[in-house]
């Protein structure tokens, strides 16, 4: 908020630093480069990140066991799974699924008139993992043992590596803001003892006259400053605008069309611009002091 | 105000001068000369604290120059006036910014302090040139222009170093004029010049010492000259 305060007032301090255009241009350039690229960096880590709550959630510690019997040997193999089940690590709870239940999964597929009690169909059980897991070869193996006709169906399973990958990507996000925002520093930093040596005259004249280091680097600072806060809201808004017209693709494209910004997630690029200006102040005081004390 | 002891200055190679003791006392006048090279300017920026001795000590204003902080010494700098043989001047902003800058530096402005830029520029003849930047003056208006900055802030001592240089002898005297007047008001001054013409006028006016740099040493000088 001081930043913003002290920005917002110039006076004539600024005046005591010639003006560069040449300094001002690179510098306002490459903060719009930088914070346009920062803001796909950030649409990316929000996107691979929804995209591994959704998988993660989806395959949330349920798996189903479906035993297919002769209608004699039913109660009695859906107990003898249930008698695994219980001495499984890993498995927190299984619960046969009642006929209602049944009814309501198949209802979409055949219509509400479904007589379920004379159809043929598999006993399901549910089955909900603790945070462990199961290990789901094992389970095959006992089970084929004690019940000849259940089936481990655990097809939620091969998102694992997914989950992991858009994990990954939200981390290759994250690091991609850090890094951008790391060689925006570095260039603020030539470009500010680019102006700093440019100007060795004008600072050994401000010492001479009585001006204190900060007043001097206030000058150079306020102007980077500037300079970066504005190529920066303007790179925002350039990328902003590119993802919000993304073209919408069906669903084949999800992934794609994901990268846009969902609600609130639109706010979070609007922080790249004060950001910019707080590491181009953070890098030019820097060099604008390293500088002033190698002086008299 | 301003006090050496046991000075020695030199640039890698010998010294210029060495076991320089003298003291800067309030209402003192003083002129400095030597030949070109004895190291007048040097001197003056040891004054200042531009240069830490060799050997020795600089006191300026009570406070020890080997351990001032770099804010110390620009604050002690906005209570001494100085005019510099090369001017010195930011050449992007006219001479009334120039003048004013020591001011400005300081967060003040000349309203605060009672000062007329207009009116300064104007009895160092400079009314016309307000608006100038420094590179377009002539050497004598650039002298002029940084007098009126050396004087503007009001200083204890004022420091001038070769003031004269490219001035006729009218515009001299009345630089000279306005310096004893400023003497009298208890202002410390010290000149370095080479004019001894404007030693010899001054010395009528008040009791100004001069002092020598010769042969490694800073001497007051007789009243020969
Ligand atoms: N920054 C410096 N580095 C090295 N030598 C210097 C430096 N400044 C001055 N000198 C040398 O020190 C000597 C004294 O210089 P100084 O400027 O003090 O002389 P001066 O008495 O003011 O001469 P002038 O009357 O010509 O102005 C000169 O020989 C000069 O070359
Ligand atoms: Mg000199």
């Amino acid at each position: 908020m001081t930043l913003l305060l002290r920005l917002s007032s110039d006076t004539a301090a600024d005046r005591v630093v010639p003006p560069s255009g040449y300094t001002a241009r690179l510098t306002g350039f490459t903060a719009a480069a930088m914070a346009f690229l920062a803001v796909f960096a950030v649409a990316l880590s929000l996107a691979s990140g929804r995209l591994a709550d959704r998988w993660q959630s989806s395959l949330a510690q349920t798996a189903t066991i479906r035993i297919s019997a002769p209608a004699e040997q039913m109660t009695a193999q859906t107990e003898a799974v249930l008698a695994v089940l219980r001495t499984t690590p890993g498995v927190a709870s299984a619960r046969v699924m009642d006929d209602a239940e049944q009814r309501a999964l198949l209802e979409p597929w055949f219509g509400p008139d479904l007589p379920v009690e004379a159809l043929p169909l598999p006993r399901l059980v549910e089955i909900t993992e603790d945070s462990a897991g199961f290990d789901a070869a094992g389970l095959r193996m006992r089970l084929a043992g004690e019940a000849p006709g259940a089936v481990l169906d655990d097809h939620t399973r091969w998102r694992e590596p997914l989950v992991a990958a858009a994990d990954r990507l939200r981390m290759l996000g994250l690091t991609a803001v850090l890094v951008i925002a790391g060689a925006t520093a570095a260039m603020i930093t030539l470009a500010a003892n680019a102006s700093l040596a440019a100007n060795a005259q004008v600072i050994r004249v401000l010492r001479l006259v009585g001006a204190r280091d900060t007043y001097i680097a206030r000058a150079f600072v306020r102007r980077f400053t500037r300079r970066a806060l504005a190529g920066a809201a303007a790179g925002t808004a350039a990328g902003m605008l590119a993802i919000a017209l993304l073209p919408e693709a069906d669903a084949a494209g999800a992934f794609l069309t994901g990268l846009s910004f969902r609600g609130a997630g639109w706010l979070w690029p609007l922080t790249i611009p004060p950001l910019a200006a707080i590491v181009a102040f953070a890098a030019t005081r820097a060099a604008a002091f390293r500088v002033l004390r190698g002086l008299m | 105000m301003i006090e050496l002891a046991k000075v020695a200055h030199g640039y890698g190679g010998g010294d210029l001068f060495a076991e320089v003791s003298l003291t800067l006392s309030p209402g003192a006048f003083f002129f400095l000369t030597g030949p070109s090279g004895a190291g007048k300017t040097t001197f003056l920026k040891l004054c200042y604290g531009e240069l830490m001795p060799s050997r020795g000590d600089v006191n300026i204003f009570g406070s020890s120059l080997r351990r001032m902080s770099r804010d110390d010494i620009a604050l002690a700098r906005r209570r001494i006036g100085i005019v510099h043989q090369d001017c010195q001047f930011l050449d992007h902003l006219p001479v009334s910014e120039n003048v004013a800058l020591p001011l400005a530096v300081a967060g003040r402005t000349p309203q605060d302090v009672g000062a007329d830029i207009g009116e300064l520029l104007a009895w160092v003849g400079l009314a016309e040139q307000a608006a100038a930047l420094p590179p377009s003056l002539s050497g004598g208006e650039r002298q002029r222009a940084a007098l009126a900055r050396a004087i503007i802030t009001a200083p204890d001592v004022i420091l001038a170093d070769e003031p004269t240089g490219n001035l006729d002898w009218e515009m001299s005297l009345r630089l000279l004029t306005l310096l004893v007047e400023l003497n009298r008001m208890g202002k410390t001054v010290l000149i370095a010049t080479h004019d001894l013409a404007l030693i010899r006028t001054a010395k009528a006016q008040v009791p100004a010492r001069v002092l020598r740099i010769s042969g490694g040493n800073v001497q007051l000088a007789g009243a020969d000259l």
